[in-house]
């Protein structure tokens, strides 16, 4: 049984996705990380320190990664024949598994909470409309079977040998479809707590107005030592990066509390909160989804609610 | 130029989903609505084709046309056409074969430039689009803030962890776009008016060339046990006390 996981770096560390995914992975045999970037001794070092015993390693330049990395991938695994290749659900990871996908004529499972490799067949667990439902679906027609994983489907934990044997794969042509280029990468900087190690967020949606009003949800973050979140839409009308989207294509939190303002919850954003301690939701609309997650909900308007309740906390001192 | 929008059909979000007991496929009303995330795909195609100018908008789908309604408020924005992929036996497709089908409609109508969302609403497996362009021999420009079109190139402002990267690639090519790429327009009446009289062509996967095989199967489902909701109050005024003593009984303040 042999596991190949996709890592990207991110400033010269491996993403947390193929952590987590090396560590489940590593207790069905042998596990190998594909990792593109730069290639940052550090990043192979965590690589190896979870788990994989060879890195093959890719650096595409200034190549958008999807069609390249996805080409070479296809090329390796035809030769080695893995059983089962494993993403994360980051942009560049969902890029390259759905390119290797239609390259191989073989379907891949998304937003997957656990595999099972270990019977007759391999067994992927999702969870579908809003977590509400678990599904359990086999992949039939043969290896190697391709799984997107969702953030933090596993912890990831360090164990043994952190000096893996790391194997230069040369960039394969892969003509017009590869010929997408980054010109330049820009720096958005965010402030406050790493939102996943947060012991409180405090997020807000689409209700909050636009970018300016955004602003008390920071206010309120920073009176309780915790971090901010926002909601995919919030993220994409560009109010805040992407570093801080919470939910199925951002990121999984789970803190002690989860102050929700001016979120309707929408499915895909639930399944990244749902499993806090303590949820608290404001919303104007009683029969937002947000409330049937809440332990308490105030249908009131964020606008009044959040200023006073920042008030209050001021006047604690 | 010809320009293709890739859009969904889907159920309400607003109303419950319901898995046929038997299938475990999604039951699929006859009224459906454009998937809200698929607007933002047609505004910037409508966009780019009017800068263009001498320019088509076709929109293609894979869905079951019941009533073609989500199609046709697509249409009513602007768009000129549209494709519908309308199979019996695609019912149940995973991604691959979804991107199978539209990539053998998208071929009869050798687009230039090809836009899709990032992910559907219902499905929201978001690796159709990679597939496609894959099977289109395309590059991809995924994730778009901001497009721009430039002689024979396509310039993006693509999402990343620490920000954005401008991204650019010659045409032909795809592009999947967030919804903070452009503000949508509304229909006008004359635009819903028009839509109803714009040409919709159904075609079948026997048209298309295509044998639709999918390689998983479900094994169970079942519910997950519910989070336990808690007490929800009308804000009276002291809605943000009630907040205030929660976090000081979690001990966070």
């Amino acid at each position: 049984m042999t596991t190949w996981i996709f890592s990207e770096e991110h400033d010269g560390q491996a993403d947390a996705a193929a952590l987590e995914a090396l560590t489940r992975a590593r207790d069905w045999g042998d596990t190998v990380a594909f990792h593109v970037g730069p290639g940052s001794d550090e990043a192979f070092a965590a690589l190896g320190a979870h788990g994989a015993a060879k890195v093959y390693h890719l650096d595409v330049g200034d190549a958008l990664p999807g069609p390249v990395a996805a080409a070479a991938l296809a090329d390796l695994a035809g030769a080695e024949a893995p059983d089962l290749i494993l993403f994360g659900a980051g942009r560049t990871g969902r890029d390259v598994a759905g390119r290797l996908s239609a390259r191989l004529g073989r379907g891949v499972i998304c937003n997957a909470l656990d595999v099972d490799p270990t019977g007759s067949e391999v067994l992927v667990t999702n969870e579908i409309l809003g977590g509400t439902t678990r599904v359990v679906t086999a992949v039939t027609g043969g290896a190697p079977v391709l799984v997107a994983l969702r953030p933090k489907a596993f912890s990831a934990e360090p164990a043994g040998d952190a000096s893996p044997e790391v194997v230069p794969v040369a960039v394969p042509d892969t003509g017009h479809a590869g010929s997408a280029t980054v010109e330049e990468r820009h720096v958005i900087p965010s402030e406050g707590p790493d939102l996943e190690a947060a012991d409180v967020v405090v997020a807000g949606g689409r209700g909050l107005g636009d970018a300016e009003r955004f602003g008390i949800i920071g206010e309120l973050a920073g009176l309780l030592g915790g971090a901010v979140g926002a909601t995919r839409a919030v993220v994409d009308a560009g109010w805040v990066p992407y570093a801080l989207q919470v939910g199925q294509t951002g990121k999984t939190v789970k803190p002690s509390v989860y102050l929700a303002c001016g979120i309707s919850g929408a499915m895909q954003h639930l399944v990244g909160m749902k499993d806090s301690s303590t949820i608290i939701a404001v919303n104007k609309d009683p029969d937002a989804p947000i409330f049937g997650v809440a332990d308490l909900g105030v249908v009131g308007d964020v606008h009044t609610v959040i200023p006073a309740l920042i008030e209050a906390l001021r006047a604690r001192g | 130029m010809k320009i293709a929008v890739c859009v969904k059909q889907i159920p309400d979000p607003a109303a419950p989903y319901e898995l046929d007991p038997d299938t475990h496929f999604v039951v699929r009303p006859e009224d459906q609505v454009l998937d809200d995330t698929d607007r933002y795909g047609v505004e910037i195609g409508l966009r780019l084709a009017e800068d263009a100018g001498d320019s088509t908008v076709t929109l293609v789908s894979m869905s079951p046309a019941g009533n073609l309604q989500g199609i046709r408020q697509a249409l009513a924005m602007g768009a000129d056409r549209a494709v519908v992929v309308d199979d019996t036996t695609l019912r149940g497709a995973d991604a691959l074969l979804t991107a199978t089908v539209l990539a053998a409609a998208l071929k009869r109508e050798e687009p230039d430039l090809v836009i899709a969302g990032t992910e559907s609403t219902d499905g929201s497996s978001g690796v159709v689009p990679q597939q496609l362009a894959e099977l289109l021999a395309m590059p991809s420009l995924t994730f778009a803030r901001a497009v721009t079109l430039d002689g024979d190139a396509v310039r993006i402002q693509r999402q990343t962890q620490a920000g954005y990267d401008d991204v650019a690639a010659a045409l032909p090519a795809l592009l999947t776009v967030t919804s903070g790429v452009v503000e949508p327009r509304y229909p006008t009446f004359k635009g819903i008016m028009d839509a109803k009289r714009k040409p919709i062509d159904t075609v079948s996967c026997s048209d298309l060339g295509i044998e639709p095989t999918v390689g998983q199967e479900i094994r169970s489902v079942e519910p997950v046990p519910a989070r336990q909701s808690g007490e929800i109050v009308e804000d009276d005024g002291e809605g943000h006390l009630r907040i205030l003593a929660l976090l000081e009984q979690v001990k966070v303040i």
